[in-house]
């Protein structure tokens, strides 16, 4: 066990855990940041994605004695009240079903359009093909990134 | 207005303070503790100083705002926001000042609180509207003794109460006290179909903001003082039981509570059929927190050994006898299931349904089209693994967690642990899906158990792992099929002969029957002792698909537009109808295939390679054209053209919603899904290898339809999935020029993915 301070969502936290911990399990487990989503453990699924420095990573991947001061942002500081553009788009266009993936996909979709503020069907696709959604919502999801992009 | 009796379902509109013995303002407990995670549905709502409990589904504020209690276990079907939508559409009541709350489970105030067969709208509707249009008399009876009126004088509109020859007016709010000391009507008016104001309008998911917020919603999200994090180690194959570990150096691993083994459900317990569960007994293994125990549960060594056949009791659905269910020993192999399929089916079927003479048909034939089609295991994958929330003492048991049966696991729960059912009190999360997966909830018993063991209050977490290899499976399945044509290219002689491991997905009186003469639709099953349970569509999301894809065949061999072939066999079903016990509409279902054909532009040439299917379950008839093209050997799904009747829609934009989703999973589970085994083990246990549709795979435009008429609402969540799997299987052969008999296509064929 060890002490690490890092800096998530604006805010210095101080977890004593292993080394070897992943992110994922720092923020649910000991910050209770609940808002990240365990899916597979293996990075396939995308629902645990959060950025670091603003770019999308799996944070079932990331342990936590190598992230040092590299900033992390996860789904509850993504925007203040909910109202990052992809969150209104979302909240607009209905998009969630059962819900517990989407998180994963906002947090993807967003870093996407913080690069590329434009984004064609392809790009889309290939930004987001690492977050699966079993409800089967990618349609709303890429309807509402279109949208987001507009308003952004 | 219709005049409907309440005596349906009436206990619902009893006062729930009343059956505690309370008062008239809210005392009943379960009200108070919903009070401390209020969910406005506004973000903006202010909250009344008072409650008036109305009846068990609804309270009102004296500032009238309204909360409306939904019923049924959420999995994504949207049933917490449609729901409370039928009953605000009853009381009159404006949406925006609506607060909605996950009911507790009380099936003596909200009778069916299930998530599955799609039928909470369908079942739930005319209770639901009762409870609405009960408290809006409520209101007006305490409106007209306050005014001194009649109350047939009173009408309301959007939560106000008006008597038009005085100019009086009053909120629901201020009449909310007195109606709520009065009698529950004998007798209740319901709105006219054409009155509806808020069913049939879009209103957004009132779980919404807190979803894209990331607020804690789901069962994982759980999180109590005090609690341990416990996880289970389970047999790795099917067909082994525990036999020993050895925990040196495990114990003494950072944050390791403890390890031992619990058997889920006790000798000789006889199970309900959601109690099914492959693995009885099982190491546990609890902590302090999720990635020390996961550490530990590696480092563990386990010792299985194979298990002796037995047998399972279970009761059914509505009771009765006890019935065994075979568990055979041995290790399975997907190979060997192949070849069984095969070679014993014919073997092993039984007659279920004939009509006329098909063995004449056959033998007098012209010609005759045989087939065959296989489709493998499938996982659930729910993108919640399987978890539950225990905290079991002497006194009592609080569960909190995602499951679609809790009625049935608060009893299973009660047998397993020796407390009466009123000391078990399950709490309803919003579910990461659920797909049928979450209807078998051997692991809800499992927390309590291993609460009661370890006396503190623990959170089971499954790995994806976990969930994947120690499933309620898609059983796999096989279908022959036989058609046999006249001279003159007519349709004589049909014969479908379709099983499983270890369920057949057979239903004999769907159509074709009915609309053929000379008809025989056999099944048989195989034992295994890999455990199956009902899967999204159970049984039609595999022998829609393939019946589609057959007649497509047929249509193509008598040369005609296989619309035209599927209208002309449901107008002889409508017209003329062979055999008795038809399970279908023969007009709704060629409905959905005339609106379809409009929508899509059947009938203009196309450049993109189509195919077309309809198909009826859960009583709604759902048809689809997809449209494909090929980039390479890869098929790109152009759009797809979703046409529905599901009676009502009570809520379009969550319909379509649940269309779009319904059709992309059916694509993508026949596509690219599937669970092999090798002896007995699951030779997929993650998304690494287990392949589910992503987004570049999806549809590119998905275009959804609704049969506009006034029956009353029927199944949304799983209709939309097993049609698509036929026009999916006909497009590919207009693609490819071959036609695909197995799923998952893309191992098939030589489709790059």
């Amino acid at each position: 066990m060890s002490e690490f301070k890092i800096v998530i969502n604006g805010n210095t936290e101080t977890v004593n855990v292993a080394e070897d911990t992943p992110l994922l399990w720092v923020l649910r487990d000991h910050l209770q940041l609940t808002g990240t989503k365990f899916g597979c453990g293996i990075a396939q699924c995308g629902a645990c994605t959060v950025h670091l420095e603003g770019i999308p990573v799996r944070s079932c991947q990331i342990q936590v004695g190598a992230i040092g001061d590299q900033k992390i942002t996860t789904i509850e500081g993504l925007s203040e009240n909910g109202d990052h553009p992809v969150q209104k788009a979302w909240l607009e266009l209905d998009v969630p079903q059962c819900g517990y993936c989407q998180a994963g996909q906002i947090m993807s979709a967003a870093a996407l359009l913080k690069t590329n503020p434009n984004p064609t069907d392809a790009d889309i696709d290939a930004a987001m093909n690492g977050n699966i959604c079993r409800c089967g919502t990618y349609k709303r999801i890429k309807a509402a990134i279109k949208s987001a992009a507009v308003n952004s | 207005m219709a005049l409907i009796k309440t005596s349906l379902g009436r206990r619902s509109f009893l006062k729930t303070s009343a059956m505690a013995g309370g008062g008239m303002l809210i005392g009943f407990s379960w009200f108070a503790s919903c009070k401390t995670e209020t969910e406005s549905t506004m973000a903006t709502l202010e909250l009344p100083e008072e409650w008036y409990e109305i009846n068990g589904f609804l309270k009102i504020g004296e500032n009238g705002v309204v909360t409306i209690m939904s019923p049924n276990p959420e999995i994504g079907q949207n049933v917490k926001t449609s729901m409370p939508m039928i009953v605000a559409e009853e009381l009159d009541i404006d949406w925006n000042n609506v607060i909605v709350e996950q009911a507790p489970l009380n099936t003596a105030v909200f009778s069916r609180q299930i998530a599955g067969g799609s039928q909470s709208i369908r079942q739930g509707w005319d209770g639901l509207r009762m409870a609405g249009g009960t408290a809006r008399h409520m209101l007006k009876e305490a409106a007209a003794k306050t005014w001194q009126v009649p109350v047939e004088e009173i009408t309301t509109d959007a939560g106000v109460l008006y008597h038009e020859a005085s100019g009086k007016s009053a909120g629901y709010g201020e009449m909310a006290s007195l109606a709520a000391t009065l009698e529950v009507p004998e007798k209740v008016e319901l709105k006219e179909v054409k009155d509806f104001k808020i069913i049939r309008t879009s209103r957004n998911n009132v779980d919404g903001m807190k979803i894209v917020t990331g607020k804690p919603l789901f069962g994982l999200d759980t999180y109590k003082e005090g609690m341990q994090i416990a996880m289970i180690i389970h047999p790795p194959a099917f067909g082994l039981k525990f036999k020993s570990f050895d925990d040196t150096g495990v114990r003494d691993m950072p944050g390791i509570k403890d390890i031992f083994t619990i058997k889920t459900y006790e000798e000789g317990y006889t199970m309900s059929m959601f109690d099914a569960d492959a693995f009885k007994e099982l190491v546990v293994i609890t902590g302090d927190s999720t990635w020390e125990v996961m550490k530990a549960k590696k480092a563990l060594k386990v010792t299985w050994e194979p298990f002796e056949s037995y047998e399972d009791y279970y009761t059914g659905f509505g009771g009765g006898d006890p019935y065994p269910s075979k568990v055979p020993a041995g290790f399975e192999s997907t190979e060997v299931h192949q070849q069984r399929m095969e070679t014993m089916s014919e073997k092993l079927a039984k007659e279920v349904r004939k009509d006329g003479d098909p063995e004449k048909a056959f033998k007098n034939a012209a010609k005759v089209i045989e087939r065959s089609y296989t489709a493998p295991f499938l996982a659930h994958n729910t993108m919640e693994p399987m978890n539950f929330y225990a905290d079991v003492t002497d006194e009592k048991a609080t569960l909190i967690g995602p499951i679609q049966t809790p009625e049935f696991m608060e009893k299973a729960v009660s047998a397993r642990i020796g407390l009466p059912l009123e000391k078990i009190d399950i709490q309803m999360t919003r579910q990461g899906g659920g797909f049928g997966r979450r209807l078998y909830g051997h692991f809800v018993v499992e927390a309590a158990a291993i609460s009661q063991k370890v006396k503190a209050p623990v959170k089971l977490v499954y790995t994806r792992e976990d969930d994947m290899t120690f499933g309620n499976y898609r059983p796999s399945y096989h279908a022959y099929y036989r058609a046999a044509l006249d001279a003159d290219n007519n349709l004589i002689g049909f014969h479908v002969r379709a099983g499983g491991i270890p369920e057949s997905p057979l239903f004999a009186n769907r159509f074709p029957a009915g609309a053929i003469d000379n008809y025989l639709a056999e099944s048989w099953e195989m034992d295994s002792n890999i455990s199956v349970g009902a899967f999204r569509a159970p049984r039609s999301n595999f022998i829609a698909g393939v019946e589609q894809a057959f007649l497509d065949e047929v249509a193509e061999a008598v040369g005609k537009d296989p619309i035209d072939f599927r209208l002309e066999l449901l107008e002889k079903a409508q017209k003329d109808p062979v055999g008795e016990n038809n399970d279908y509409e023969a007009d709704r279902y060629a409905g959905v295939l005339k609106l379809v054909r409009e929508k899509s532009g059947w009938d203009q040439d196309s450049t993109h390679h189509r195919g077309v299917s309809a198909y009826f379950c859960h009583n709604s008839y759902v048809a689809n054209v997809l449209e494909m093209t090929m980039d390479n050997d890869t098929p790109v799904i152009e759009k797809v053209w979703c046409a529905v009747d599901c009676g009502i829609v009570v809520n379009p934009i969550a319909a379509s919603n649940m269309v779009e989703g319904g059709t992309i999973d059916g694509i993508g589970q026949s596509m690219f899904c599937g669970l092999t085994f090798k002896e007995g083990r699951p030779e997929q246990s993650n998304f690494d290898r287990y392949r589910m549709i992503r987004h570049s795979e999806a549809p590119k435009e998905l275009e959804v339809a609704f049969v506009q008429n006034d029956i009353h609402p029927t199944g949304l969540g799983e209709p939309p999935f097993p049609p698509v799997v036929g026009a999916l299987a006909n497009a590919l052969y207009k693609a490819t020029g071959e036609r695909h008999y197995h799923q998952p296509f893309v191992a098939e064929r030589k489709l790059k993915s």
